[in-house]
This record gives C-alpha cells, sequence and structure tokens, in this order.
C-alpha cells in the first residue's frame, strides 16, 4: 500500500466520524490559535515599544555627567556642577580617535520663557550643533536648521518644534518671525517635523533650538563651555558598542579619571531597548507556556481518541491483517491519521488565529503582528503533536495479533 | 501435487497458569483442486486449525508448509504477504467494512500489493461479476441481503487468485435460500479447479466437499472421501 493509498484511507477514517474528528481538533485548534495570537501580541507589543525608542534616534549613545556610585551618591569632580564640556565633543566627533561615532551633538539646556507678540510660552530651550539633527534623528519640517556659521557667529536665530511654533504663532507661517528670550530677538529659521506621538517623559516637539555659542554668551546661564549631555551617534547598529568603547575611553582619558570612578554616565538606546524587550519577553513566555499546555491538552485528546478508534476498528485491523497488512502498514495508517487530525486542527487553529489578529486590534489597542514563519511553525508542530501522540495507539494497532483481532466482537 | 503439508503440528495457548492444547499433534495433506470439509464439535480445535491453515497463526510445534513454503519460521510481515498471496479467507460474520462500497470491500487485498488504481478497479468488478454481483458495485454492506454480502466476501477472497480458500462457518449467518445459494458458488469453484477448505458444523456444508475431515479433542478422528461418511 502506498503513501497515496495511505493518505486516502486516512482521510476516509477522519471522515467517516465527522463529529468525533471535529471535537478532536478543537483542542489543537485552540491550541494553535492560542501560540499565533499570544505570539502576535508579544511581537506587536515590543515593535510598537521599539519604535517609540527608535524615535528618539537610532544608533544614540547618550552622554550624561556624573555617575550613580554604588553608594547612591552622585559622583562628579569638587567645585563644578557639570564634567562635559565642549572640548569633550569635539573629541568625541574625531574621526581617528572615534571611528565608530558618526556625529556628536552636545546640547546644554534652560528653561526659559519665549515671547512673540502677545503670545507666551515657557519651554526648553536647547543649545546644540548643527550635527543634533543627524544624532536625534530629526528632521526639519520648513525652513533650515543651525548651521556651522550660526555658531561661529554666535547668530540670534532659533529652530522650534512644531508644538512650540504653534503656541507661539498660531496658524500664522513662523518662518522669518521673531521670538524674544529675555529680551533677545531671534530670528525663526525653520521648524522641526513632528517626532511622532511619544510617550517619552520630555516632549520631543515642544522645544526652542539655538546655537550652543548663543546659549552660552548671548541668553546665559551654565558656564561657557561645559555641556548639559552629549548625544553621540554610532555609524550602524552594529558599531555601537564599539562608539560605546572610544567614547567611553576617551572620556577616562580626557577626564583623566579611573574606569571605576567615572564622572560621567553612557546610555544607550540598546540599554533601553533590552529593558523593555525583557519584560514584554517575560509576558509573551508565560502567555506562550499557557498556549503550550493547551497544546498538550489537545495532543492528548488526540491520543485518546485514537485509542478509542483503534479498540472499535479492533475487527477491521484483525481484517485487514488477514488481507495481507503487515504490521508496518497499520501503523502508518494510523499514524497518517493522526497526523491528519492534527494538521487539520493546525490549519483551523491558524485561520481562527490569524481571523483574531485582524479583529481583535480593533477591539483592544494593541497591535498584533502577524508572522508568516511563526503559522507556519505552528502548523507544522500541531502536525508533529498529531504523530508524536499518535505513536503509542499507532503501536498498539500495530501489535494486535489477527486472530484477536478478528475474534472479537 | 500436496498444497498443504501438516506434520505432527500442535498448537497450546496458555490462559494465566492452564495450558490448553487446542491441536494435539495434527498430521494433514490437501491436495491442489480438493474441496475438503473440517468438522467436528466446538472445543474440537477446528477454528485454531482454521488459523493455523491461513497463517494467522503459527503453529508451537510440527510444521507447516504452504505450496511448499516452510510458514513456521516467518516473522508477522512475512505472514501477512502469505496470507495476502495464497489464502483467500471467508469469514462467518462476513466482515465487510460498512463505510465501504462492495468494489472497495472486494479491492482491500489488492491494495496491499502493486498494481494501479484502474487495474484493481477492474479486477474487483470481475470478481463481483463471478459471484453474480455485477450489478451491486457501488452498493454498500448496508444495502445488501446477507447472502450477497457473503457473495461480496467470496469476490473479496477470490480477487487476489489465491491458492486457497478458506471459508469459517460460511454460512453460519445466512437463511437457508442464501445457504443454498453460497453453497452453489463454492461448487461453481470447486469446479474451476480451485482448492478450497470449509469449516463446518452442518452437516449438509460438509456434505458438498469431496472430503471430510472430522476433528475431535485437537486431534484427527475421522478422515474419509465424504461419500463414505454417514449418507
Amino acid at each position: 500500500m502506498n503513501w497515496a493509498q495511505t493518505l486516502r484511507t486516512g482521510l476516509e477514517a477522519v471522515r467517516a466520524h465527522r463529529l468525533r474528528s471535529a471535537l478532536t481538533m478543537l483542542g489543537i485548534l485552540i491550541g494553535i490559535a492560542a501560540v499565533i495570537l499570544t505570539v502576535g501580541f508579544g511581537e506587536g507589543a515590543s515593535s510598537a515599544i521599539k519604535d517609540q525608542i527608535n524615535s528618539l534616534g537610532t544608533n544614540l549613545l547618550i552622554i550624561t555627567p556624573g555617575s550613580a556610585t554604588s553608594s547612591g551618591g552622585v559622583n562628579g569632580p569638587l567645585g563644578s556642577a557639570t564634567t562635559l564640556t565642549v572640548q569633550d565633543a569635539n573629541a568625541l566627533s574625531s574621526r581617528v580617535v572615534a571611528p565608530d561615532i558618526a556625529a556628536v551633538a552636545p546640547v546644554s539646556q534652560t528653561v526659559d520663557t519665549l515671547t512673540a507678540g502677545t503670545a507666551n510660552w515657557t519651554t526648553s530651550v536647547v543649545g546644540t550643533t548643527p550635527s543634533w539633527l543627524k544624532a536625534r534623528a530629526r528632521t526639519v519640517a520648513e525652513g533650515r536648521f543651525l548651521t556651522e556659521a550660526d555658531e561661529k557667529d554666535v547668530a540670534d536665530v532659533t529652530v522650534l518644534g512644531p508644538v512650540t511654533a504653534s503656541k507661539l504663532f498660531g496658524n500664522s507661517d513662523p518662518l522669518g518671525q521673531t521670538a524674544d528670550i529675555n529680551g533677545l530677538p531671534l530670528e525663526v529659521v525653520g521648524v522641526l517635523t513632528s517626532a511622532g506621538a511619544s510617550a517619552s517623559a520630555t516632549n520631543e516637539d515642544d522645544q526652542a533650538l539655538v546655537p550652543l555659542t548663543t546659549l552660552a554668551q548671548q541668553i546665559g546661564g551654565a558656564s561657557r563651555t561645559s555641556v548639559g549631555t552629549i548625544y553621540a551617534e554610532a555609524t550602524s547598529p552594529g558599531t555601537l558598542s564599539a562608539a560605546y568603547q572610544e567614547a567611553n575611553a576617551l572620556l577616562l582619558n580626557l577626564h583623566g579619571v579611573s574606569a571605576k570612578d567615572p564622572d560621567f554616565t553612557i546610555n544607550t538606546q540598546q540599554s533601553l531597548l533590552s529593558t523593555a524587550g525583557s519584560v514584554n519577553k517575560t509576558l509573551t513566555i508565560l502567555l506562550a507556556g499557557i498556549a503550550a499546555i493547551s497544546l498538550l491538552v489537545g495532543g492528548i485528546g488526540v491520543m485518546n481518541i485514537m485509542l478509542v478508534s483503534v479498540t472499535e476498528r479492533i475487527r477491521e485491523i484483525g481484517l485487514r491483517k488477514a488481507l495481507g497488512a503487515t504490521p508496518r502498514l497499520i501503523r502508518r495508517q494510523f499514524l497518517v491519521e493522526a497526523s491528519l487530525l492534527g494538521l487539520a486542527g493546525g490549519v483551523l487553529g491558524a485561520g481562527v488565529g490569524l481571523a483574531g489578529a485582524v479583529v481583535l486590534p480593533h477591539l483592544v489597542s494593541n497591535a498584533v503582528a502577524i508572522s508568516p514563519a511563526a503559522t507556519v511553525g505552528a502548523i507544522a508542530v500541531a502536525m508533529l503533536i498529531g504523530l508524536v501522540f499518535g505513536v503509542y495507539p499507532a503501536g498498539r494497532a500495530a501489535r494486535l495479533a489477527p486472530i484477536d483481532a478478528l475474534r472479537t466482537e | 501435487m500436496s498444497l498443504i503439508e501438516l506434520t505432527d503440528v500442535c498448537k497450546t495457548y496458555r490462559t494465566g497458569s492452564l495450558q490448553v492444547a487446542a491441536l494435539a499433534g495434527i498430521t494433514l495433506g490437501i491436495d491442489e483442486g480438493e474441496y475438503v470439509a473440517v468438522m467436528g464439535p466446538s472445543g474440537s480445535g477446528k477454528s485454531t486449525l482454521m488459523h493455523i491453515l491461513g497463517c494467522l497463526d503459527v503453529p508451537t510445534s510440527g510444521r507447516y508448509r504452504l505450496a511448499g513454503e516452510d510458514v513456521g519460521e516467518m516473522s508477522e510481515a512475512q505472514l501477512a504477504d502469505v496470507r495476502n498471496r495464497r489464502v483467500g479467507f471467508v469469514f462467518q460474520q462476513f466482515n465487510l467494512l460498512a463505510s465501504m462500497p462492495a468494489w472497495r470491500n472486494v479491492e482491500l487485498p489488492l491494495t496491499y500489493r502493486g498494481g494501479s488504481r484502474a487495474e484493481r478497479r477492474d479486477r474487483a468488478i470481475t470478481a463481483l461479476g463471478r459471484v453474480g454481483l455485477g450489478d451491486r458495485v457501488q452498493h454498500r454492506p448496508g444495502e445488501l441481503s446477507g447472502g450477497e454480502q457473503q457473495r461480496v466476501a467470496i469476490a473479496r477472497a477470490l480477487v487476489t487468485e489465491p491458492d486457497l480458500l478458506l471459508a469459517d462457518e460460511p454460512t453460519g449467518n445466512l437463511d437457508s435460500a442464501s445457504t443454498r445459494e453460497i453453497l452453489g458458488l463454492l461448487d461453481e469453484l470447486h469446479g474451476d479447479e480451485r482448492t478450497i477448505v470449509v469449516i463446518t458444523h452442518e452437516a449438509d456444508v460438509a456434505h458438498r466437499s469431496q472430503r471430510t475431515v472430522r476433528m475431535l479433542d485437537g486431534l484427527v478422528s475421522d478422515d474419509a472421501p465424504t461419500a463414505a461418511v454417514g449418507r
């Protein structure tokens, strides 16, 4: 008996007991649908978090002064509030010392009130360099960004976030208009594109960017050389850790401090991502575990039904043996039957899971990511479960002695 | 030429601690083309003999040669092959698969050997024609009378052109009209030079055969041409 015939016989057996087969499949179906949905939820949530973090700027190193020591205090050199300087930023942007760093943006920040006509708005005033745009992966919606010339000339210009622009100028075009900070008129030369709906604490769309020199010399606040934060962008995600090492070594060297006792902290997007990812992973594993248990129950259901089927068809087995079926063929026939039950349950379960993935996002706000590989994998697993749990019943059928099987009433 | 050679065949069953000798040393030869009835009361070992003859079971001791092949040393798979090639079974309970039409039931033994689907179907339909059911090819067993079902079973036994047709109480479940029908069919098949062994406890069934083997307590008690036995 060849495979095609065995398959046909298996299909006939499944069809002959429609209700029983359907109930058996149901166990597998629910398990597979649950697997597809939980994996989809997990992937949907993690890609949403990834998008959010990536919106802050990809491949980013965030260098801040001071470091949390083991005692919990903040360690900083005596007599200076901040330890990062423009010189640090310049050194980091050297292609020779730090070849894996593509862009460096020193940032000095203060909070101040901007006035335009009768409108006034208090927001972050950020002094930075032209490379900020690249390092933070932002774009300009209209006008231009800060230039090297602005930096050199201590130009009185500003680039506004879209929220800031609308607060100050309403619906009128802000380009070319003037906003005052502490009586210093700044010309609006550009407006940033929105960073998208970001849930981060600092609103990326509400800030006023000015040249670093302008902030230091014209607006005042911090010292002329120190900066609050340095953003450094690695050349690619793959070189992020190399960039981290270079920045770390360079700053330790420049500041003359030991690696055990640094006066700065470097955070990466990766560390934020991995924290978010690990929380998410735990949840996914938990849900997938529940799904796996339901698959196991489904598999036991297949075994149960196959055992019933063997007992019920004991005469048929005896007859087939009398007519020349070898134990191997009998075993194969029942294995094929069990695999078919598993496969059918898997395909239907995948169908239900995919339908759920389409419908559910409309009911709950979570995105469900469908992975074709996971879907095909789930169907294969379902078939495998049928096969594995069919081994014992099939073995029992194969071992039946023909005379005992034929004698049974 | 001898088709069946049994030499001092014993079969012992073990039920718990008890050993039951179903066959206690049988020596029997059946030639090709013979029509033999095996008779005996229940418990005489005639069913066990049928199982041994049909290669459904192997002797505990002694030798059984079917068409020159020693069956005693064969594996399960080899026995399955011998049953498929050499033996056609007819059972008291018909043993047809209810979900399949008549021709699929007849085709069943052919599926355990090669051959194309179309060829198997042709042979199955030819065999049904041979037993007079050419017009019942698509009927399921449930739609056929007892006699017709047994004829389907005989067609299934014949479809492989076996060396031996082995019938176990073939009329045990039939009314007298159907019994006559089936016995007539067996007579015809005997006329075609087929070797037939019928196990029965009914005298009229044995009456049709050429030779009657009587069994008692696992032994052959009498073996003679049928005409000479209590006519």
